[in-house]
């Protein structure tokens, strides 16, 4: 199974890439895309990518839901700041975080989810400390962010890829 | 677009009320872009574009185009998969840049660098 499919998931992602940019789920659209997929996973065996894994879905989608609620919120409140300035006084400034994820997909997801959130942006991550560089937008107290980060996102995270 | 007339009334206004949307916050992120005080403020502006911005105008397209063509039109969740992939990567690359320039320049008012804190810099 390994020798012949050794990123299932990488294949099984790059099979519905392609079928969705084929639009179509035909016989032929699904015997092209595996192969494809399957050549492209073998030839990422050559590049010996870090070892990961993913597992646990329920934690995926709850995580899914609470980053687009919080996309969606945090729009609404990036949007009210540029639009309306004088309202009150901000401050703006960088958080530091020490995380206790090592891994380097999760680390990466953790990026996307920060940025992906306006009015959070990574810096930049430290690993031989293991800490993380967040500038916030609108900060009001920094060890709320601390949690924030670790609660919200680390942790679920670190159940899936660790 | 010439087939648009044949759109039902309800997804044509629902596809107009999303486009408006997203326009609307990239527009609010551009003035951002103009209007905040400092660079590591300005750089979040532009990330109501990439995410609520472009959802809100993928959102329409694939409204717009499943009503016209009565089938799921979907390959548009590619351009959001691939847009949340990417922008870290140049957030990242705009923000270091300018944190290693005040760094350097030894702007009091970014932390320093992580080497820094506990031993001197092998550089000087």
């Amino acid at each position: 199974m390994r020798r012949w499919l050794p990123f299932p998931l990488v294949a099984a992602a790059l099979l519905a890439m392609w079928l969705l940019l084929n639009e179509s789920v035909s016989p032929g659209a699904i015997l092209l895309g595996g192969m494809a997929s399957l050549g492209a996973c073998l030839v990422l065996v050559a590049l010996d990518p870090p070892k990961g894994r993913f597992r646990r879905l329920r934690v995926v989608l709850g995580l899914a839901v609470k980053v687009l609620a919080e996309i969606i919120r945090s729009n609404n409140a990036v949007a009210r700041l540029i639009l309306r300035p004088g309202e009150r006084q901000r401050r703006s400034g960088f958080v530091l975080i020490p995380l206790d994820m090592r891994n380097p997909y999760g680390l990466a997801a953790l990026a996307c989810i920060v940025t992906a959130t306006p009015g959070t942006v990574w810096v930049e991550y430290d690993s031989t400390r293991s800490t993380m560089l967040l500038h916030v937008l609108d900060l009001i107290d920094e060890a709320q962010w601390r949690q924030i980060i670790k609660d919200h996102y680390e942790r679920p995270l670190m159940e899936v890829f660790e | 677009m010439t087939q648009a007339a044949e759109l039902p009334a309800w997804a044509a206004l629902l596809a107009a009320l999303l486009l408006l949307l997203g326009a609307g916050l990239t527009l609010t992120g551009a003035l951002g872009l103009l209007r905040l005080g400092t660079f590591y403020e300005r750089v979040h502006a532009p990330t109501l574009g990439t995410t609520l911005g472009i959802g809100c105008v993928l959102l329409a397209s694939m409204l717009f185009f499943s009503v016209l063509q009565t089938r799921p039109v979907l390959h548009e969740v590619l351009i959001a998969v691939f847009m949340v992939v990417t922008t870290p990567v140049t957030m990242m690359l705009l923000t270091r840049a300018a944190l290693y320039r005040d760094r350097r320049e030894g702007n009091d008012a970014v932390p320093p660098a992580p080497s820094a804190i506990g031993a001197a810099r092998p550089e000087g």
